[in-house]
């Protein structure tokens, strides 16, 4: 299990090569990668406020729960705070399990907690202004089905 | 009892600060809430509507209505937009 929180940018292809070379079962490695929306060309810059220390402690709480419920060898979790602009990565997620259908389903579970459950705050800075990003209710519904 | 009290995003940027270090005898994290919304309009302001906020203690989701005996952090903040 890997978890990292960080400002600085990372390498989608370098950070899943090294994920895959630390397995020794898997027979599948799902990945998913989120980016800054620029919202149609209004995005000036997308600022992520986080709580150190809390946000560590429900990443590391949400992965063991997904390890708990599915085969899962390994998984990554890197999700970036401070300024960052249109089309940047904001964080990537990777799971490995022996097939592909834990693999998938862990992904989602991890995505689905993250967004409303990791402490981690949006600000959408825009031509006009900035705005902090509401939840929206369809991500704690989310939650629901697992 | 001392403990310290963390601001994030608009309840932050509300309030003026990102955190501070009061003394309390409140019972719960609702007492708590009551006391600072006493103290000044930006902190009545940031706490006006409870079903918008959410509250941790010690780094864990908690609620309103939780004993703040043994806390020795608090965190109020909107709901996470992480991902």
């Amino acid at each position: 299990m890997h978890l990292l929180v960080q400002e600085d940018r990372f390498d989608i292809g370098r950070e899943t090569e090294a994920f895959i070379a630390g397995l020794r079962h898997a027979g599948a490695v799902v990945t998913f990668t989120g980016l800054v929306r620029d919202n149609g060309g209004q995005l000036a810059a997308m600022e992520i406020e986080h709580y150190p220390g809390m946000t560590e402690r429900a990443i590391g709480a949400i992965m063991d729960e997904a390890k708990a419920r599915w085969a899962l060898e390994d998984a990554l979790v890197i999700h970036r705070y401070g300024r960052l602009g249109p089309q940047e990565q904001i964080m990537m997620v990777a799971t490995a399990a022996p097939h592909r259908a834990d693999a998938f389903a862990a992904a989602e579970f991890l995505m689905d907690y993250l967004k409303s459950r990791a402490p981690f705050w949006k600000k959408e800075i825009g031509a006009d202004g900035a705005e902090w990003v509401a939840a929206k209710a369809s991500d704690e519904n989310a939650l629901t089905r697992w | 009892m001392q403990i310290d009290i963390l601001y994030f995003a608009w309840v932050r940027e509300r309030i003026g600060l990102p955190r501070e270090r009061v003394e309390t005898e409140a019972a719960t994290v609702a007492d708590l809430v009551a006391e600072l919304a006493s103290r000044e309009e930006r902190y009545a302001l940031a706490f006006a509507d409870l079903a918008a906020l959410r509250v941790a203690l010690d780094q864990e989701l908690s609620d309103f209505a939780a004993p703040l005996a043994g806390v020795r952090e608090i965190a109020f903040f909107p709901p996470m937009t992480g991902g």
